[in-house]
């Protein structure tokens, strides 16, 4: 696997705060992901683009792992029992992925209301729209939006549950480094999370910039972290037989 | 403060009653107002429970719309199911188990491979138990529910605790014989649920029995 350089990057695509993008990605390619103001939120989901009923499980995901969040060493599971994508590289140390998206409510209910015709581009922006405008450029819908990941936010538990937003989680610069392992539909929105503790609608920005990994090998510190890892990689290297 | 709450209903006055077998699927209407038991019989028996909006199936359960709108993992006595659309389908309004859980989802041939071995594939799991019931029930067919509609499900009476340091585990039941949770139907709702058929971790007690469904008129 060759991790990431800066003289070998593919194509690179800066998401301004609270926007929205969708891309194929093909096997065998990473993406370094970077919170370029800190206190960035990106809500990420995965699909086969082959079978697109097949997509990211975030309670797979946890469980094969025993884990309630993600970073080095943790892959992202679809339903299919097939590793989707690995974090080969992490900055940050904490990705939630039990929190949901907002939706336009909560966000005007929580930073009120900036529309394009007053706004401009920088209308406020939610997570659940923006990845529903993403999903139906494929053909797909409220029903393909399931649980997704967050990467950069930080959400912790006391013993009875109950929740607490982790403020200052990603600095400016931070970065998380992702590799694909199937061709992968990537949907993502740069809106903040729902339990952002900031007063204020002000998404940061995220880069992604695109380089060629290759496969996971016999020594992939992901395919070795558990082996229940170990396996989802067989059944995704399997599909590609 | 205690979630455990008890129920002051009488089994005698529902207006369903009926026992779903361990590994079985089950499905049914449950109209606004109306009042949703599950029992556990013979304890520590995880309940894979999924709801849609009768009126409009693509409105369904969202796992984590109900965490993250309460800023709660567990669910018990007053917490609300939530949709994907941010209304309330249901409140919790009586709990002798104290908690439950819906971080764990339902299990699959397909992530059996993965959790315990790939020689496991061919054992019973939710997700066919799910597959099955949208196939056969009346309340899913002329819906056109498939795979697709399959979202993060609540598991009742199962214990899935995770740590301040994000540590998740399948930790022994907390229910027991003639533990239930008791809801309030917030809209019309269609409930698919599997009996969980797992053999592979402690979420049954290594066995799976079964449990009683009941509902009351308001």
């Amino acid at each position: 696997m060759t991790t990431f350089d800066n003289n070998k990057i593919l194509w690179e695509e800066v998401i301004p705060g609270g926007n929205h993008w969708s891309g194929l990605i093909r096997r065998g390619t990473a993406l370094r992901m970077t919170d370029l103001e800190g206190g960035a939120n990106l809500s990420a989901l995965f699909y086969n683009p082959e079978d697109k009923l097949e997509r990211y499980n975030m309670p797979d995901t946890l469980k094969a792992q025993h884990t309630a969040f993600l970073t080095t060493g943790n892959v992202c599971y679809s339903d299919m029992g097939r590793v989707m994508c690995s974090i080969i590289g992490d900055s940050v140390g904490w990705h939630d992925t039990i929190c949901g998206i907002s939706d336009a409510a909560m966000v005007e209910a929580k930073y009120g209301k900036a529309n394009f015709q007053t706004h401009r581009n920088e209308m406020y922006r939610n997570g659940k729209d923006g990845l529903l405008v993403e999903l139906a450029k494929y053909g797909l819908g409220k029903r393909d939006l399931v649980a997704n990941v967050n990467f950069f936010s930080k959400v912790i538990p006391d013993e009875a549950g109950n929740l607490s937003f982790v403020a200052g989680n990603s600095k400016a610069g931070s970065y998380v480094d992702v590799r694909f392992d199937m061709n992968v539909l990537l949907v993502v929105s740069a809106a903040p999370h729902t339990l952002d503790s900031k007063s204020t609608y002000s998404p940061a920005a995220v880069k992604l910039s695109a380089w060629h990994a290759g496969l996971a090998e016999a020594d992939d510190l992901c395919r070795n972290n558990c082996q229940q890892n170990g396996r989802g990689f067989i059944n995704t290297e399997r599909y590609y037989l | 403060m205690s979630t455990i709450v008890e129920s002051k209903l009488d089994p005698k006055n529902a207006v369903l009653s009926q026992v779903c077998n361990a590994g079985d699927p089950w499905m049914a209407e449950v109209k606004k107002g109306q009042i949703f038991r599950i029992l556990d019989l013979e304890g520590n028996q995880a309940v894979d429970t999924l709801f849609y909006s009768s009126a409009d199936p693509e409105e369904r359960y969202s796992a984590t719309d109900t965490i993250a709108r309460q800023a709660k993992l567990y669910l018990t006595t007053g917490s609300v199911l939530y949709s994907n659309e941010g209304n309330p389908m249901l409140t919790i309004v009586a709990d002798t188990c104290g908690r439950h859980d819906t971080l764990g989802g339902a299990c699959a041939a397909e992530s059996n491979t993965v959790r315990y071995a790939l020689e496991k594939r061919p054992m019973h799991s939710c997700r066919d138990s799910f597959m099955h019931a949208l196939n056969h029930c009346d309340c899913a067919t002329h819906r056109h529910m498939s795979k697709r509609d399959i979202t993060a499900n609540i598991n009742f009476f199962m214990n899935v605790p995770v740590t301040a340091d994000g540590g998740l585990s399948f930790a022994d039941g907390i229910s027991a014989p003639g533990k239930y949770v008791e809801m309030r139907a917030e809209m019309d709702v269609v409930v698919l649920i599997s009996n969980c058929p797992q053999l592979n971790n402690p979420c049954n007690a290594y066995n799976p029995t079964p449990v009683q469904l009941l509902v009351w008129n308001s």
